[in-house]
């Protein structure tokens, strides 16, 4: 090209030199956030991040990312009363996501596939004593082997599981996933000594030459209830039904079966009953519908059922073949108060579901351990106060869901790994939360949650068959789909895009951006069109 | 070879000869046979490729011929009087951005009032636009200024305006030589712009000048300019050698030896100007003219040297500025700057008046023996100028500022040949009775 | 592995700029690392501006549909002076700038050049505000598009002459308050009744390709854009590109507002083939006029201190104009948009 002309012609792209970023009071700062669904987890579980694997159909690695938190992924998926929806923020568009379906799904989709959970560190040679193979335990036991530790799980139990295989009834939990998922925990070295039941912590530790124990044996022992009863009135408590039912054993509990209880408990009581040839199952709790502290879902699966529910009501007597209710008021606080007014039931059977209590024995004579309201005061880690000991699951304080136990058995695990001379499991300090308030919402397509097919009511009165019908690939992927991924950035290219000064860069599919300060003037447009609220507008340092 | 042909119609096979690859105008008298000619030539096929846009006005032909250069196409239009006040903007436009675009100017009067015949104001009103302008005096100049018009824009890189007047010369039908097409191909290489719209080589043409360097740009263009002046002569000689003809150049000398009156003029005027000339050496006058063919850039040189041994300098404006005079007598006077030669402003044949060869006699003659005022308005019809101021009423022929310019110009002008100047007295007048 | 069943779904579906799910060519030009930048880097456009995303936007798509061979022409303006003040230009394309009114007899100009070189697979856009489009560039577009250049005109809409300091055009909206249509008076802001609508005029010339579209909504831009290139002839795009200098409205704020104008109804956003509107896209969640308003100082007039409503007269007239232009433009389905109920 001849020269060209001077000024009024120009050489594309110049203005490169031009160093607009001196413009900015303000900086765009990308950020994580929180997801209030990970925010919720007992078990720790970053459920957004696997989610997003998910979505990417990259389900192995998405299970991994699951199994890092909880090895139970298949049992969680079904048992857990996933917190992380109650927070999901999906709910302000349309619906939660079915984060449980689709942890369910990863669950089965590794024991079908065979996919073995991560093997230890190389070995610590440090000796762990687990009490207890229920969730807590074995979650314990988990994380301590992958740590490098030998570890010996006792249960008094011929079969491992404990709650989970004790109180949780089949048709919420088949048990080939039950026991896929603790074979694959104990393949990865763990030793199990069923029916070994431990009497003195100290000696046993001593014996078996272990260097620190975590007792997680639970609460399995029904709650003390008194519930004036004639002789010949037939009085079961739910843990035993359950249990006997679990066994192969169930008792005759006749047509008409009134279970005494508000919790999930009660419920899988009902239910229980119902499967064992109730015609009428009938919950009496002495607070209203909304009070009761069994989950939702359960209780429209058990009305479903045919179970029935009466509110503001007591046992105030148990007859042979029938119970004498008393209605309750709720006073000003809330708090139910008798009325005086009573009524004569027909039951053949009373099932008392009033809670359950942990047996602290195995802690008597141990120094330094503090116990109350029933439970060992533990620190968050799990510890007891008794160098070496660490408690958890059910048997400290804190919700009693499987969930929970699993995060207590993973804390217990990191404290004894720090305890034993590892890594200190400090964490980082936690990031604020993505509120649904920060969230751009326009961007996300109209999209209705699946809905798990479930057994028929009909099918479901008839045995003990799983109630909750998973989600099919392509419904699992569709729900995975549906993640907000709240205050994380998954690479939408919106920052990217709606930079009027090409100030974003975009690093690469998994690296997402860089902010080329050079440039940006800090107009915030990509933090105002960042879906998921991932970026930040901090002041300029002047 | 020589044939009796209408102006326009020489000039648009003319034009057509350049092979141009755009023709673009909007229809305004007297230009337009020269733009129906190119569109039938066109249509026929006989100038494929080129495309030929009915534009909706004078400033989209002009942009349509600007977008077209800057993509590299050699690009023509044609255009008159209020078209060319209308495309005014656009004009400047080119001319900045320095686009070889190649346009026919229609010498018409611009309004109001409307009037659709000949003079120079319209050239005059863009004549700082930054075009060369070139004014032919015959049908024949014309045609060769455009095929010079081409190239010399071209190799400058600076659009060139070729004026010819409007009816007298576009209308006219006249023995005209139109080049040969391979004549022109040999003198008129292709496009090769200096600048271009081209994916395989983007740049931004048309950027934001500030202070910091609006001046220098201009400068560049007034060396550009003034670098035709160079070019001119030469491009017109080596025309003028292919064609077996002389072209003309920067200017025409006619009878000048030993002239003691020259006329200064442009276009077709010229010809009778010459007839006059003719007629006073008959008679035993010493008068001479002087043709100015490229006006802008103006060559003040050969103007000066054309001129230089001539004591008395008479310019035939046919376009004034009012309130001032004669535009082509303002540049003649600064190119004489120094000389102490007198230089009368006249202002004749506006809106078609004729310019007769009696009346520029008389003129000469006035001249010639002192009495001609420092500006005067040829053929001026005096009594309706009279009646007009009286039935006006606040009749205020010259204020006081018009009054003082025209006493300086007079100090100047009024005074004989070889003697000292006397003071001259308020006036605008006639030449003529 | 069950039989992988087609999900079409996706996270964000089609509405965000990319989607690492959606396979490259379902994203848009401006999610790909290798997009032209059309308008790069170092210009001097405002915080926030939307004529200079919606110019990227649209010349990157343009770039696209052309395979780089683009030439572009500009009319003055903001995005002219913002882009090329020398010595530096921010353009990457073949860029010519002329005047403010006669950038399509420029562009017009350029094609006739193209198409007599035998180039006429370069292509070219005419780019100019809504002052160069609706009003001193008026007389040159309709000649264009009566010709049929081979030219696709693109006017970025801010409502005003937002390059000179904001003064009102003929397409500032009633009740805005400009520099020369001051807040005061007994009716402040721009009168109700005047105004043009030029992609109306433009559908009156037969034209094959209208378009109206807005910088919020990224997929049907660039669509728009690759649609107006698939054809030759005159073709016009009308984007709304907010000014926050000229609305009053936080730099953060533009493409939000540009969606909101949508939203109200108070810009329908639609196309046109040959004269007649064949699809217009729907408004997700629909809002009133308010809404819209109350982000932008322009209208500051028409609320109180606390964003109560002060001229209830006048913004229940703006929510009549914005029902009216959804009736007059229809409500049809789009005929483009990927939605969750055709996917699954």
């Amino acid at each position: 090209m001849t020269e060209r002309p001077f000024a009024i012609t120009l050489d594309v792209g110049t203005s490169l030199a031009n160093r607009t970023g001196a413009w900015r009071t303000e900086r765009p700062v990308y950020v994580d956030r929180m997801p209030p669904c990970n925010d919720a987890c007992p078990a720790g579980e970053n459920a957004q991040a696997w989610l997003a694997l998910a979505e990417e159909g990259r389900y192995q690695e998405a299970w991994r990312q699951v199994v890092e938190d909880n090895p139970f992924p298949a049992v969680m998926g079904r048992v857990c009363y996933h917190p992380c929806q109650r927070a999901c923020n999906r709910a302000t568009l349309d619906e939660t996501v079915g984060i449980h379906a689709v942890e369910r799904f990863l669950g089965d989709e590794a024991i079908r596939a065979g996919w073995p959970l991560p093997g230890p560190a190389s070995a610590t040679g440090r000796r762990v004593l687990v009490v207890g193979a229920g969730p807590a335990g074995l979650s314990a036991a988990y994380h301590l082997r992958r740590a490098g530790h030998e570890v010996v799980v006792m249960d008094g139990s011929a079969t491992p599981g404990g709650m989970l295989r004790h109180g949780i009834p089949r048709y919420r939990l088949p048990r080939p996933v039950l026991d896929a998922e603790v074979e694959r925990l104990l393949a990865t070295g763990v030793e199990l000594r069923p029916a070994t039941t431990v009497t003195d912590l100290r000696a046993t530790m001593a014996e078996g030459g272990f260097d620190a124990a975590f007792v997680a044996v639970g609460a399995s022992l029904a709650a003390n209830a008194y519930v004036p009863a004639g002789d010949s009135a037939r009085v079961l408590d739910a843990l035993s039904l359950l249990a006997a039912t679990e066994a192969g054993d169930p008792p005759a509990l006749g047509r008409r079966v009134a279970v005494y209880g508000g919790g999930d408990t009660a419920v899988d009581a009902a239910r229980t009953a119902r499967r064992l040839g109730a015609t009428e199952p009938l919950i009496v709790y002495r607070r209203t519908r909304e009070r009761m502290p069994a989950h939702e879902e359960e209780v429209e699966a058990a009305e479903a059922e045919g179970v029935r529910l009466r509110w503001l009501s007591t046992i105030a007597r148990a007859e042979r073949g029938s119970v004498t209710v008393e209605e309750m008021a709720l006073d000003d606080t809330g708090f139910p108060r008798p009325t005086g007014r009573t009524q004569r039931l027909g039951a053949d059977t009373v099932v008392l579901a009033l809670g359950e209590r942990a047996d602290l024995s195995l802690f008597d004579g141990l120094d330094g351990v503090r116990t109350g309201d029933g439970v060992v005061r533990a620190g968050h880690d799990g510890s007891t106060g008794a160098p070496g000991v660490f408690a958890g699951g059910d048997v400290v304080e804190g919700e009693r869901t499987v969930t929970n136990a699993v995060g207590r058995g993973k804390a217990g695990a990191r404290a004894i790994d720090a305890w034993l001379g590892g890594p200190s499991p400090e964490r980082p300090p936690r990031p604020g939360l993505a509120v649904a308030e920060r969230l751009n919402t326009w961007y996300y397509a109209d999209a209705p949650a699946s809905v798990e097919q479930r057994l028929t009511a009909a099918r479901r009165a008839s045995g003990f068959d799983e109630v909750v019908r998973g989600l099919d690939e392509s419904t699992a992927l569709y729900e995975a789909r549906r993640c907000l991924s709240c205050g994380n950035c998954f690479e939408c290219d919106n920052c990217y895009g709606v930079c009027p000064d090409n100030a974003v860069v975009k690093l690469g599919t998994g690296s997402r951006y860089r902010i080329d300060y050079d440039y940006c003037k800090g107009c915030g447009l990509c933090a105002r069109e960042c879906p998921c609220g991932a970026i930040d507008m901090v002041p300029e340092p002047i | 070879m020589l044939q009796q042909v209408e102006g326009s119609q020489a000039v648009a096979e003319a034009v057509a000869a350049c092979r141009p690859r755009v023709v673009c105008a909007y229809p305004i008298t007297p230009q337009t046979h020269i733009v129906e000619a190119l569109g039938r030539m066109v249509r026929s096929g006989a100038l494929a490729p080129c495309r030929f846009l009915n534009v909706e006005s004078e400033f989209a032909a002009m942009s349509v011929a600007i977008g077209a250069s800057a993509t590299g196409a050699r690009v023509y239009t044609a255009t008159a009087s209020q078209g060319l006040l209308f495309m005014a903007e656009a004009v400047y436009n080119a001319g900045g951005l320095g686009l070889p675009v190649v346009m026919t100017l229609a010498d018409r009067a611009v309004g109001a009032p409307i009037n659709i015949w000949n003079d120079h104001s319209d050239a005059m009103a863009v004549r700082d636009a930054g075009w060369v302008q070139l004014f032919a005096s015959s049908n024949q100049e014309a045609v060769d200024q455009h095929v010079l018009a081409f190239r010399l824009a071209e190799e400058l890189s600076v659009p060139v305006m070729v004026c010819m007047d409007g009816f007298v010369l576009t209308h006219a039908t006249e023995a005209v030589s139109v080049p040969d097409p391979s004549d022109v191909d040999a003198f008129l290489p292709p496009f090769r712009p200096r600048q271009v719209l081209d994916p395989a080589d983007p740049m931004s043409i048309g950027a934001m000048v500030g202070p910091e360097a609006f001046t220098e740009v201009r400068y560049l263009a007034h060396l550009r300019m003034l670098a035709a002046l160079d070019r001119v002569p030469a491009l017109a000689a080596e025309l003028g050698e292919r064609v077996g003809r002389p072209v003309p150049a920067l200017v025409a000398p006619y009878r000048l030896q030993g002239a003691d009156v020259a006329l200064v003029a442009m276009g077709s005027v010229l010809g009778t100007i010459a007839d006059a000339v003719d007629a006073l050496r008959d008679a035993g006058h010493r008068v001479g003219a002087l043709g100015v063919t490229t006006f802008r850039p103006f060559p003040a040189a050969a103007v000066r040297d054309a001129l230089g041994a001539v004591p008395s300098v008479v310019v035939v404006d046919r376009a004034f500025s009012p309130g001032f005079g004669g535009v082509l007598a303002t540049d003649v006077a600064m190119a004489l700057a120094g000389a102490d030669v007198p230089v009368a402003s006249v202002v004749a044949g506006l809106g078609g008046r004729p310019v007769t060869e009696a009346s520029l006699r008389r003129l000469a003659e006035r001249a010639l023996d002192g009495s001609l005022e420092a500006l005067s308005f040829l053929d001026l019809d005096r009594p309706a100028v009279e009646a007009a101021l009286a039935a006006d009423g606040s009749a205020r022929p010259t204020g006081p500022t018009a009054e003082s310019v025209l006493r300086h110009r007079g100090a100047r002008s009024r005074r004989p040949p070889g003697s000292p100047g006397t003071p001259a007295g308020p006036t605008s007048t006639e030449v003529a009775s | 592995m069950t039989q992988q069943a087609p999900v079409k779904y996706y996270q964000v579906g089609s509405f965000a700029v990319g989607n690492r799910l959606l396979p490259s060519e379902l994203r848009t030009v401006q999610s790909d690392p290798a997009r032209a930048n059309s308008l790069t880097s170092g210009h001097r456009a405002c915080q926030g501006c939307g004529e200079a995303l919606a110019a990227r936007y649209v010349l990157d798509a343009a770039m696209r549909a052309t395979d780089g061979r683009l030439v572009a022409v500009n009319a003055t303006g903001c995005l002219e002076v913002f882009t090329t003040p020398y010595p530096e230009t921010s353009w990457r394309l073949p860029w010519l700038h002329s005047l403010f009114g006669n950038a399509p007899a420029v562009a017009a100009g350029v094609a006739a050049a193209l198409e007599t070189a035998g180039r006429g697979d370069v292509r070219v856009v005419a780019q100019a505000g809504d002052g160069g489009t609706v009003d001193i560039g008026m007389g040159c577009l309709s000649g264009m598009f009566e010709r049929g250049d081979d030219v696709l005109f693109v006017c970025y809409d801010n409502q005003a002459y937002m390059n000179t300091g904001v003064q009102r055009s003929g397409a500032t909206p009633p009740a805005a308050r400009t520099a020369t249509t001051e807040a005061i008076g007994p009716s402040p802001g721009n009168p109700f009744g005047q105004g043009k609508d030029v992609p109306a005029i433009a559908m009156a010339h037969r034209i094959p390709y209208v378009a109206t579209a807005t910088v919020a909504d990224l997929h049907d831009l660039e669509r728009k854009v690759e649609r107006a290139m698939a054809w030759h002839g005159a073709r016009y795009l009308h984007v709304l590109a907010p000014c926050p200098l000229g609305w009053g409205s936080e730099p953060a704020d533009t493409v939000r507002v540009a969606r909101l104008a949508h939203e109200s109804g108070l810009f329908p956003v639609y196309e046109a083939v040959q004269g007649e509107v064949t699809d217009v896209l729907p408004v997700r969640r629909k809002v009133r006029v308010e809404e819209y308003l109350r982000l932008q100082r322009r209208f500051r007039h028409l609320f109180d201190e606390t964003g109560a409503v002060r001229e209830p007269e006048t913004v229940a007239a703006l929510q009549r104009m914005a029902d009216q232009a959804v009736r007059r433009v229809g409500s049809g389905r789009t005929t483009h948009r990927t939605t969750y109920e055709e996917s699954r």
